[in-house]
């Protein structure tokens, strides 16, 4: 894990134009925020544009940033906004603009209730089983699949990934909460196939 | 799931497979999985599906598109082979 005051020494080179510091900033950075694009975008190209539009508007926005957040989760919240823009533009369906969310309304009950944990090891660690595991963060919906990916697949605290996504931390929870009940649903349709299919 | 009950657990599972939930909070959702089978099979396949994300490998940043990013920047006099 990257100190707070590497990166802030980091922050005052890349401020005086230093480009060595730009490119230590972007060896540091640029796997996660590849990630989170990914998994935001779907594809690699798409992902790849994020990315380089995420650095690009990073550094010539660095006078604004004010270090309330650490670095990364700036870069993060760039990145989403990105995408997000992208999204809006080439997908326009996927992105939902209401804001409403109260803990438990319209939470949906679960119906897959086979329990599928028991299967063999090799089930879950196949590419096929990973496939499934990333497409169904793919088909969540938009505002779903930012919560998750930061705060679960990339293990941003609740506080960062409220501050990346500029929401509060209850709609973090809440999002989280319905996001991975969405997950286990989708894959237990998956797993208990399975499971049937070797009993 | 069809009981209050249920519905009860339902919103408060995340909190309570994070660690979150109050102690008073822990003991009554773990006496509703004693006599709730639907529940506990929720509960098993939901602490499984958050297991299964952690151990996912995590996507790289393709070499190419490494390069096609440091020549964007203008920083390609910094790239260094990936030790």
């Amino acid at each position: 894990m990257v100190s707070e005051d590497t990166d802030r020494t980091l922050i005052e080179r890349i401020r005086h134009g230093d480009k060595s510091a730009c490119a230590e900033c972007v060896e540091r950075h640029s796997p996660g925020v590849y990630r989170v694009a990914l998994r935001l975008m779907g594809n690699e190209a798409e992902a790849e544009d994020v990315v380089q539009e995420t650095f690009l508007s990073a550094f010539k926005a660095i006078d604004a940033f004010e270090g309330r957040s650490g670095l990364a989760t700036w870069l993060y919240r760039i990145a989403h906004n990105a995408a997000l823009m992208r999204l809006r533009r080439v997908r326009p369906d996927q992105v939902s603009v209401d804001d409403e969310e109260v803990f438990g309304e319209g939470m949906a009950v679960p119906s897959q209730m086979h329990d599928w944990c028991c299967l063999p090891e090799r089930d879950f660690e196949s590419s096929e089983a990973r496939a499934e595991l990333e497409r169904a963060v793919r088909e969540l919906p938009e505002k779903l699949r930012a919560v998750f990916v930061m705060r679960e697949l990339e293990g941003l605290s609740t506080e960062e990934t409220a501050e990346a996504l500029d929401v509060s931390i209850d709609v973090v929870k809440v999002r989280l909460h319905r996001a991975r009940l969405q997950l286990r649903e989708r894959l237990s349709s998956y797993f208990t196939e399975l499971a049937q299919a070797e009993a | 799931m069809g009981t209050a009950q249920c519905q009860h657990l339902l919103e408060n599972m995340s909190a309570y497979l994070d660690g979150e939930a109050s102690a008073e909070l822990c003991a009554e959702i773990e006496r509703h999985l004693d006599g709730c089978d639907d529940c506990r099979v929720v509960v098993d396949t939901l602490r499984k599906t958050i297991t299964l994300y952690h151990e996912l490998p995590q996507p790289e940043l393709p070499p190419a598109a490494r390069l096609r990013l440091y020549k964007s920047l203008d920083l390609s006099e910094f790239l260094n082979p990936k030790s």
